[in-house]
């Protein structure tokens, strides 16, 4: 271990560091960066920060386990289709990152590219999808227009029955699209900048900032006061509460978002299905299950647990769209607190706070852009100037109009 | 799922309403003579306390009415509603 401050054995517990993918010390006085947060884009931000700016005397203060929020609540679906030039910028900045990640981390994601297909059910669904995947192209982004057969040749187990309620009339697909192992994304960077010097301060929250002269100064947390050069909000559902305490205010509202998982199943669905109209989107874990997510509870919640009949549309829905799945039983649902933006797009970027460093509104679809928003966070911070494809971005383009809108292409209705 | 006091028709399932967000938000007296900051303030920034909070449902399902409840985001208790 190199820089400032010890990061040898630890004491605080029974096994060595060496036994632990990262290491989990008492916090230290002061840090050049502290990070709010320890979900994965905290930890890749951490990650980028070490290896791409060697600024390494970094701790991430995660109030509960390290990745336990939302990374570990999300169904890891990762694409990068989305409409617009500023989001493809970032969006496809991450998937070309996912495709050489492993390697990066030395560590197995389970990142397996086998496409997503976003259903249309509507003729102004059809029209927006043939249109998303013609700026795809134009941008770079791999997309095609499928019909209602060539949806099912990639998705056999589908109902493409033009009886039913919503039926499919077609459907964009992005094979390099796909999904990853969520917690293996956060042990692997966790364990790669935890090598790189980086403080995992587990079982820390942050209670407040502490702001003199216009600038940042420290964190108040649960285990003491924590001076901090600069100070990184990456905290999710509960960015604006934290935002708060420094007087930031930010446009986000928290809601719960809901998911499940069946069973083990036998392999029966080969790709990701996602549909905006009748919200659910549906993959299969390499475990087994069928992982399903459901659209957002609509009143504003920091509650992990969601309605029911939120979760009962979602399986009728699901059902229409996949009869084979009658017969199968749920094993487990649960809810995240995700923070929800008003044009569906992330804030990432400054704040009127110097040292102060805002990433949030990712809403219900951050996990995708980990390994990008790590990278350009990480930029942002380092260099006190937002990265290119982050600078779109920011919290003040509420106020200049210039919104992002991605309420189209985010899959699930916010 | 909630159990939303409605003033007119009393307590029923979230299922049939309709969320609004947060109560007491007025439209401005004179919004031409709004900077574009204090516009964007009250076009897309609300308050998103963790604990109670007001809020606007309409029962669409029922009455077709609007009114507000006070919620508290950690724990769903409701402890006011009233008919504006």
């Amino acid at each position: 271990m190199t820089g400032p401050h010890a990061n040898g054995p630890r004491t605080n517990g029974p096994r060595a560091m060496s036994d632990r993918l990262w290491n989990s010390p008492e916090p230290d006085a002061a840090y050049d960066v502290v990070i709010v947060g320890g979900g994965g884009h905290g930890i890749a931000t951490a990650y980028y920060l070490a290896k791409n700016h060697g600024v390494t005397n970094v701790a991430v203060l995660e109030k509960g386990w390290l990745a336990g929020g939302n990374m570990a609540r999300n169904t890891t679906i990762i694409r990068s289709n989305y409409l617009w030039d500023e989001s493809a910028g970032i969006y496809e900045h991450a998937l070309k990152l996912w495709e050489g990640l492993e390697d990066e981390l030395g560590y197995d994601l389970l990142f397996s590219q086998r496409g997503v297909l976003n259903l249309a059910h509507s003729l102004q669904d059809v029209r927006d999808g043939v249109r998303r995947v013609n700026a795809n192209r134009l941008n770079g982004v791999d997309a095609e227009w499928l019909d209602p057969e060539q949806v099912k040749e990639v998705c056999p187990i589908i109902s493409i029955d033009p009886g039913t309620r919503y039926p499919v009339l077609g459907a964009t697909y992005q094979p390099r699209g796909g999904i990853a192992k969520h917690d293996y994304v956060a042990w692997g960077y966790a364990r790669a900048a935890s090598a790189l010097g980086v403080h995992f301060v587990e079982h820390c929250e942050v209670t407040g900032l502490e702001v003199s002269g216009g600038r940042v100064r420290a964190v108040e947390t649960t285990r003491g006061r924590i001076a901090a050069g600069r100070v990184a909000l990456s905290a999710a559902g509960h960015s604006s509460v934290v935002a708060g305490t420094a007087g930031v205010r930010l446009p986000v509202q928290s809601h719960t978002l809901q998911a499940l998982v069946s069973e083990l199943l036998e392999p029966v669905h080969p790709t990701v299905v996602m549909s905006n109209a009748v919200h659910v989107y549906v993959s299969q874990a390499h475990k087994g299950e069928l992982v399903m997510g459901a659209g957002i509870d609509a009143a504003n919640s920091y509650r992990r647990r969601g309605a029911f009949h939120i979760i009962e549309r979602q399986m009728a829905a699901a059902l229409e769209l996949f009869p084979c799945f009658a017969r199968a039983h749920v094993l487990r649902t649960w809810g995240g607190v995700v923070d929800v933006s008003p044009d569906a797009s992330p804030i990432v970027g400054l704040t009127p706070v110097d040292g102060l460093y805002v990433n949030c509104g990712w809403g219900t679809g951050g996990f995708k852009a980990t390994p990008g928003v790590g990278w350009c966070y990480a930029h942002t911070i380092a260099t006190g100037e937002p990265h290119p494809l982050n600078a779109p971005f920011t919290l003040d383009r509420f106020t200049t109009g210039a919104l992002v809108d991605e309420h189209g292409a985010a899959a699930v209705a916010h | 799922m909630l159990l939303i006091p409605c003033p007119w028709c009393g307590a029923r399932d979230e299922a049939e309403f309709h969320y609004g967000g947060q109560a007491h938000v007025a439209y401005p007296a004179d919004p031409a003579a709004l900077t574009d900051e204090e516009w964007a303030r009250y076009l897309f920034f609300r308050d998103n306390p963790m604990g109670p909070f007001a809020e606007r449902w309409n029962h669409t399902a029922g009455c077709r009415r609007w009114f507000t409840v006070t919620r508290d985001t950690m724990t769903n208790a409701i402890t006011r509603e009233t008919t504006r």
